[in-house]
């Protein structure tokens, strides 16, 4: 286990510095120089146009430095806490970031459990009720689940419970800690928006492999041995058949994390993911890449933790 | 004399009297399995029909998708514009009607980048030596658990200024959707490669190429094709994301993403102006899958043959 565990880890930090170079370079690579885009914001045009000035800037920027070294320079600086300032806005990235990553982080969290917990309760449901109403119900819901685009159904929840029905705030986000009914009311269409689609995926995938576990003899032993349903589906069906669901789930946070940037920006929710979407509006270079180096960051972490408890749920991982 | 015994061994043997079956037609089985599901059928019919609007849209659509008509901005549902106007006067159905072509242009686009990247990659993962391969996979891994939408805004935003209009994010979004098919191809050539037909052609001195265009791709073909349809539809709705945000195909093409978020801004009085092309993009989606599910079906390996 602590081989497997070290072997993750390991692959973590990896995927973290790889990540990074390629948002760092992709950045680079845009066209447009940020120090241009300063100066243009700088109400002392006179001296902006003096080429000292230019120098000064760069220099202090660090962007006179050759691509690597640059690269190195803020991967430490990072490192040590300073992530930098935004061109644009002038804020600290850094506390601008703290406050940011909690509503992303509390939104996402309460979806992806959510996801799970209904996606895989549907999917046993439909897979034990198989070709009943309860399944063509669940399968219908699953199908919208996976082709509405996200922003659609914000869309129609915005427009009918919130506009026409009134039963929910239309947007906007409270830490639940500062007024936990107003937070409450106002995360529901976003949580369900977020949860949709992994709730939709996870339920397929539940269904069909308990559906191929149902077939298996040991199953069949399990209910010629005369137990009830409850403990052939609970004791000999669910163990098997949710290790596939479990491998899902990486993906599924990267999908709830990734689609934060849709949901926050529709609701108005002022999270990670807005601030990207926002950064990349304006060209905001050093935003853009802090944000997303932490999005990416927040998913990988989220998968090393699934990984390793995927290890802890089957013995069988753990020696390959 | 030859013949008499022939027809004793038919009657007795099950294996030849099989033989003397009518074969059974391919292509005829394909339709029928293929077309045995209603949503299948259904699914069907609205790719046909979305094709034919993109085809004939000029000749089916009420107005011009661009022409401005800025004494009716805004108009609500009516005779002359079936799903009224946006606010620069423009016919909301017939911007929705040539949004069929965009749609099936970067679908199309975006599979056959992504698709060519990840089979090759897949390829030489599957047939290089173990510790090459690893390390391939481990990359997809990776790639995998990075959320793709973050990449696909970076990179359609890098490629705006090379590329204009739809190509940037055509190629941001192929860039980015193939590692699914590197998973698919390598394991389907791990599977292929223990088959006895492989085997027989590297004893009979086959070279790797020919092995691999031989025998290992027409049989991958299958699974590809699926994924390829599946793929279309996935594109088509992270196009839309992308452009829903602002990051994507920019205005004023008829883009049904770039629609819903021109047409959001008045979500509370005409609610159809980002409604109804949403449900465009839901339709042709749903379409796709259910293509692609019908052709799983019907392109099962252990299903040929059968007369079902």
């Amino acid at each position: 286990m602590i081989s497997y565990i070290i072997r993750r880890l390991l692959y973590a930090v990896l995927i973290v510095i790889l990540v990074s170079v390629t948002v760092f370079t992709l950045i680079r690579l845009l066209p447009g120089d940020p120090i241009e885009i300063l100066v243009s914001q700088d109400i002392m045009q006179d001296a902006a146009r003096d080429p000292e000035y230019y120098a000064r800037l760069r220099s202090e920027y660090g962007l006179d430095k050759p691509i690597p070294i640059q690269f190195i320079n803020w991967f430490f600086k990072m490192l040590r806490g300073d992530f930098g300032k935004s061109i644009i806005r002038k804020f600290d990235i850094l506390g601008e970031m703290k406050s940011r990553i909690v509503v992303t982080l509390s939104l996402g969290i309460v979806s992806f459990i959510i996801s799970n917990v209904v996606g895989i309760l549907l999917g046993i449901l439909s897979a034990i009720r198989r070709g009943k109403i309860v399944d063509t119900v669940v399968t219908v819901i699953a199908n919208i689940g996976v082709t509405a685009p996200t922003f659609w159904i914000a869309i129609l929840l915005i427009y009918f419970i919130g506009f026409k029905l009134k039963l929910l705030p239309l947007y906007g986000y409270t830490l639940p800690w500062k007024d936990f009914g107003t937070s409450v009311r106002q995360s529901i269409m976003p949580v369900f928006v977020m949860a949709l689609g992994p709730i939709s995926m996870t339920c397929r995938q539940a269904r069909s492999s308990i559906l191929e576990v149902l077939n298996q003899d040991h199953v069949r032993t399990a209910w010629s041995k005369g137990l009830t349903e409850r403990k052939v589906i609970f004791r000999h069906v669910l163990k098997n058949g949710l290790m596939p669901v479990v491998t899902l789930q990486g993906t599924m946070i990267a999908m709830i994390f990734g689609g934060s940037a849709i949901v926050e920006t529709i609701f108005v929710i002022p999270g990670m993911g807005k601030m990207m979407v926002d950064g990349m509006l304006s060209q905001d270079y050093p935003v853009v890449q802090v944000v997303t180096l932490m999005l990416t960051f927040v998913v990988v972490l989220a998968n090393l933790l699934v990984d390793l408890m995927y290890g802890w749920i089957d013995p069988r991982i753990q020696y390959e | 004399m030859e013949e008499t015994k022939n027809v004793g061994q038919a009657g007795e043997f099950e294996v030849l009297e099989e033989a003397l079956l009518p074969p059974v037609n391919e292509f005829k089985r394909f339709i029928r399995v293929f077309f045995r599901r209603k949503v299948v059928i259904i699914g069907f019919a609205l790719v046909v029909l979305v094709i034919f609007v993109a085809i004939f849209a000029d000749l089916i659509s009420p107005y011009d998708p661009y022409e401005q008509d800025l004494h009716n901005v805004m108009a609500a549902p009516n005779g002359a514009h079936l799903l009224g106007t946006d606010a620069l006067g423009r016919d909301l159905l017939s911007r929705i009607m040539y949004g069929t072509r965009i749609a099936l242009i970067v679908g199309v686009l975006t599979v056959l980048i992504s698709a060519v990247i990840g089979v090759a990659i897949g390829l030489v993962a599957g047939f290089a030596q173990s510790k090459v391969q690893t390390v391939i996979m481990r990359l997809t891994d990776a790639l995998i658990a990075i959320p793709s939408l973050i990449l696909q805004l970076l990179l359609a935003n890098l490629l705006k200024s090379f590329i204009g209009g739809m190509g940037s994010v055509v190629v941001a979004l192929g860039l980015t959707m193939f590692p699914g098919y590197i998973r698919m191809v390598n394991a389907q050539v791990l599977t292929l490669k223990q088959n006895d037909y492989v085997l027989a052609g590297r004893a009979m001195g086959d070279k790797k190429r020919r092995i691999v265009l031989r025998h290992i791709l027409p049989n991958a073909v299958s699974p590809l094709i699926v994924m390829m349809t599946m793929m279309m539809g996935a594109s088509i709705m992270a196009e839309a994301g992308l452009s829903f945000l602002g990051l994507g195909i920019a205005p004023p093409a008829a883009a049904w993403g770039q629609m819903c978020r021109e047409g959001y801004q008045y979500l509370m009085t005409r609610p159809l102006l980002s409604i109804a092309p949403g449900f465009a993009i839901m339709i042709l989606v749903f379409s796709y899958n259910m293509v692609g599910d019908g052709l799983r079906d019907a392109l099962d390996p252990r299903l040929r043959g059968s007369l079902d």
